[in-house]
This record gives structure tokens, sequence and C-alpha cells, in this order.
């Protein structure tokens, strides 16, 4: 009784918000309370057009984690580009396979740097124990390919995103795929060889002596 | 990288529109800075910088826009010769140095102020005295005019540039512009006086200022931070109220300076360079 009444509040304080500042600090008390039935209210905020806001939503969001993903998806259908961003993004954070073609096509097509960054960051950690088994295999093969695409991104951002999502989905692998940790280190290879950005090279070094420090 | 660094943040600050490579081709790009249309000369100057064009007949055509008297604004101003000096700085073209230090002299403060910058990023010292001069009468000269968006001189511009170029000669000329009423000026002139002195207290005036009520402010200081790679600011650039893309790019700067300057490349990776990536891993 206490938390419905405490969520109606919170989430009635998000209406009632008369600037950008009260905005964000109704969101984030929202945010915070980590409320399942704040999921709708905290997507609207997505729609808003007000970054500071949206960024507090997503990390509502991602907390929630599994229990907001089908209604993100469902907005990711919607027309508001600014919303579908900020899902995208959120969708990134949670991390469930429910997102995969959603975050591919992120990933590989979005014009935002931020999305397509976040998107392949998102697609090598995606929670592989939640996806049927019988699927794990060619899934992880499909982001792998994804993020080959995503290597040769024209932003250094999202190349560097790369590297920290080849890294995770080599970890993913290991044991199940080892064929394909070959491959994620020859691309990681590719990478330190011809990448004209410094920092992009640091991180695929890193990325490489983590999936080597795993395997021994 | 520094350059890069900046450049990186004025992109995306001005990315709203999607930038479509395509819709162009060098060889159009450079028929159009050569003819007659001037909106398409305009934004062929533009467009041959962004996509960093480096060919010959473009810097050539490009040193000629240097020189238009066509495309003029109601107030006077040359535009395509702004974009034109914009575009020579990227293109990394020395061949371009003499001319973009006779545009320090235009009437045209745009003008003025993106040869500045252009010659910062082309790190030929021999237009260091030329800079300097935009600084003449220090402090007291270049106070803003009312009514007028900027001050008499590029400050702003010219102090970074001279810092970039090392120009140590300059730095009691520079010191006291630490003072100026505009904040933007501070911030060149402690980015600059840590770079031609190393003195960390100049690195701390811009973590200082990542902690300031604008927005617009903290975005240019994390910026400075980015372009002079101070280390010590890495977790409260981390911290800042600003957009993830903007720290990103300023984390980079920092981790690029401190590969560059303290590990070299083929060997293993340093923990302080392990630190800052994860600071940039949690950013993405």
């Amino acid at each position: 009784m206490t938390s419905n009444t405490s969520a109606l509040e919170l989430i009635q304080a998000i209406d009632q918000a008369d600037s950008s500042d009260s905005l964000l600090d109704a969101v984030e008390a929202l945010a915070d309370a980590r409320l399942e039935e704040a999921t709708p209210t905290l997507i609207a905020v997505l729609s808003y057009n007000n970054p500071g806001a949206a960024v507090a939503a997503v990390d509502g969001l991602v907390q929630l984690g599994e229990v907001a993903v089908l209604p993100l998806l469902n907005l990711i259908d919607d027309y508001n580009y600014g919303g579908r961003a900020w899902a995208i993004r959120a969708l990134a954070g949670i991390a469930d396979p429910r997102a995969l073609e959603t975050l591919l096509e992120a990933a590989e097509g979005d014009f935002a740097m931020s999305v397509r960054r976040a998107a392949a960051r998102g697609l090598g950690n995606l929670r592989w124990s939640k996806m049927l088994s019988s699927e794990v295999h060619p899934a992880q093969k499909r982001v792998f390919q994804a993020l080959q695409l995503t290597s040769q991104d024209q932003e250094w951002v999202v190349r560097y995103a790369t590297a920290v999502a080849l890294q995770g989905l080599g970890g993913s692998v290991r044991v199940s795929q080892p064929d394909l940790v070959g491959e994620i280190k020859a691309e990681l290879e590719q990478m330190l060889a011809t990448d004209a950005d410094l920092a992009v090279r640091t991180r695929v070094q890193l990325a490489l002596k983590q999936l080597e420090e795993v395997e021994n | 990288m520094q350059e890069s660094s900046i450049e990186g943040i004025k992109d995306l600050a001005s990315a709203a529109v999607p930038i479509d490579a395509e819709s162009l081709t060098v060889e159009q790009a450079i028929a159009n800075l050569k003819g007659e249309d001037q909106g398409l000369q305009y934004y062929a100057a533009w467009w041959l910088g962004r996509f960093r064009i480096r060919e010959p007949e473009a810097i050539e055509a490009l040193i000629l826009a240097l020189q238009d008297d066509r495309n003029r604004t109601e107030s006077g101003g040359y535009p395509l010769r702004r974009n034109a000096a914009k575009a020579l700085g990227k293109l990394g073209e020395l061949r371009a140095v003499p001319e973009l230090v006779a545009c320090l002299d235009c009437s045209d403060f745009y003008v003025r102020e993106s040869a500045a910058e252009s010659l910062g990023m082309l790190g030929d010292r021999s237009c260091i005295p030329q800079l300097i001069k935009l600084l003449t009468g220090g402090v007291a000269a270049n106070q803003p005019i009312p009514g007028c968006p900027h001050l008499p001189q590029p400050c702003t511009a010219a102090i970074e540039a001279l810092g970039s170029l090392g120009a140590t000669e300059a730095i009691d000329l520079i010191e006291p512009f630490l003072e100026h009423p505009v904040e933007l000026v501070q911030y060149a002139t402690a980015r600059a006086m840590y770079q031609l002195t190393q003195n960390p207290s100049y690195g701390d005036r811009l973590v200082q200022a990542l902690g300031g009520d604008k927005l617009q402010l903290r975005r240019a200081a994390l910026s400075d931070l980015g372009a002079i790679g101070y280390l010590p600011a890495a977790e409260v650039i981390f911290e800042t109220l600003a957009e993830n893309s903007l720290k990103l790019i300023s984390l980079k700067g920092v981790l690029e300076h401190h590969v560059k300057n303290y590990s070299s490349e083929s060997s293993s990776v340093s923990d302080t360079a392990i630190y800052l990536m994860n600071l940039m891993d949690n950013l993405l």
C-alpha cells in the first residue's frame, strides 16, 4: 500500500514538473525507487526531448532490467526518433537477448554515433544464458559479423566500443565456440595493425591481453 | 592528437544534421570551389576540410579562396575565407602558412580567428610573432565590446595556438589573461600555460571549471583538459555533468597523451592506461 502510494506520488511529480531541473529531480527520484510500475513513465520520459531526464530514465530502466525489455521494444516501433535512440541505449544496458535484432540493426545502421556505440557495447555483453540454447551459437556468430562491420565505423568511439564488445563476446564463447575465439582475436589483431586512433589501438591491446589471460 | 580532440568536440556540436560523405565527390567539390556559385563554393570549402581531402588541386584552390573578395556578408565579413582558413588547418598543409599569417590582418574578426586556430594546428612556429601581435595591449586592449558578440581580437584562438606551438617566449604576455573577464579566455589561458610550463596549478584551474554551473563552460573545460591530457583530471571528467560523448573525447585525449609520453605502444598496457579505459568503458 505504502509502495503504491509513493509510486503514484513519484509519477505525479513527473507530470507536474514545471522546469527542466524539477523534471530531472523527479525522474531521478522515480528511477531510484526501482519500482516495476514506473516502467511506462520512465519510457515516456525518453521522448520528452530532455537529455538530462532521459539519461536518468535510462539508468532507471537499466536497473529495472528484464521487466522493461518488452515495453522498450514496443517503443522502438514508435515514430519518435529521439525516444528510439534512448530506448536502444537502455536495451544495450539491460543486455537481454530479446533485444538482439534491435541492437544489431542499431549497431550496423543508426545514423547517430552515440547509438551505434551503445548498441555495439550492448552486443558484447548480452546475457546468453537467457536465450534458448539451440539459438545461442548462430546468434553469437551473427553478433560477431555485426562487430566486424562496426570495427570499420568512421567514428573512433564506435570502434572503441567494438573492441570492448569483442572482448566481451570472446569471453562468452571461450568454452562453447573456440573457433570463434580465434576469429575474434584475428579481428582484434587486424584492428591493432590498421586503426588510425591510438586510443582505439590501446583498447584493442587491452582486449587481446584480457582474452589471453582468461585462456591461461 | 590535441587537435583532433578539440575538433572532435566541435564536429560533434555541429553534427545535428547527419553528414553524408557521398553527397559530393572530390572532383565535384574542387570544381565547385573554383566555380561561380557562392553557396556551392562555401560548402565545398567546408567539405574538403571535413573529409580531409589533401589533393594538391584542393589545397591550391583553398589557398586562393583565402583572398576571395566576392562572397561578403552585410557587415563586410568574408564567409568563404573563413571556411577556407578552417579547412587548411585540418589538411595539415604547411604551404598554407604564409597566406594564413596574412589572414591574421584581415578586417573580418572570424577570418582572423579561423586563421589563428589553423596556425595552431599546423605546428609551424614561424607564425608565433604574428600570433603574439594579436595580443598586443594585453587584457586592457581586449575587453568585451558592448553589443558585439566577440572581443576586439580572437584572444582565445591566439592563446591556444601559442600554447600548442610551445611559444614559451609568450608566457609573460599570456599569463595575465587568466584574469580576463570572459571565462572561455581564462580557460584557454590555463590550457596554454599548462602546455608551456607543465605547472599543475593551471590544470587544476580547468578541473575546477568542471564544477561550474554552466553546461557550455563545462564542455569547454572538458575539451581543454583532453587537449592537454591532464591525468589528475580523469576522475572529475568522468563525474562531470555533461554528455558522455564529450567526456569520452576528453578521456581519449588524456589516454593518448599518457600512452604517447609514458609507455611505448609495442609493450604491455600500463595500469594507468587500464584505469583510464575502465572509466571510458563505463561511459559507452
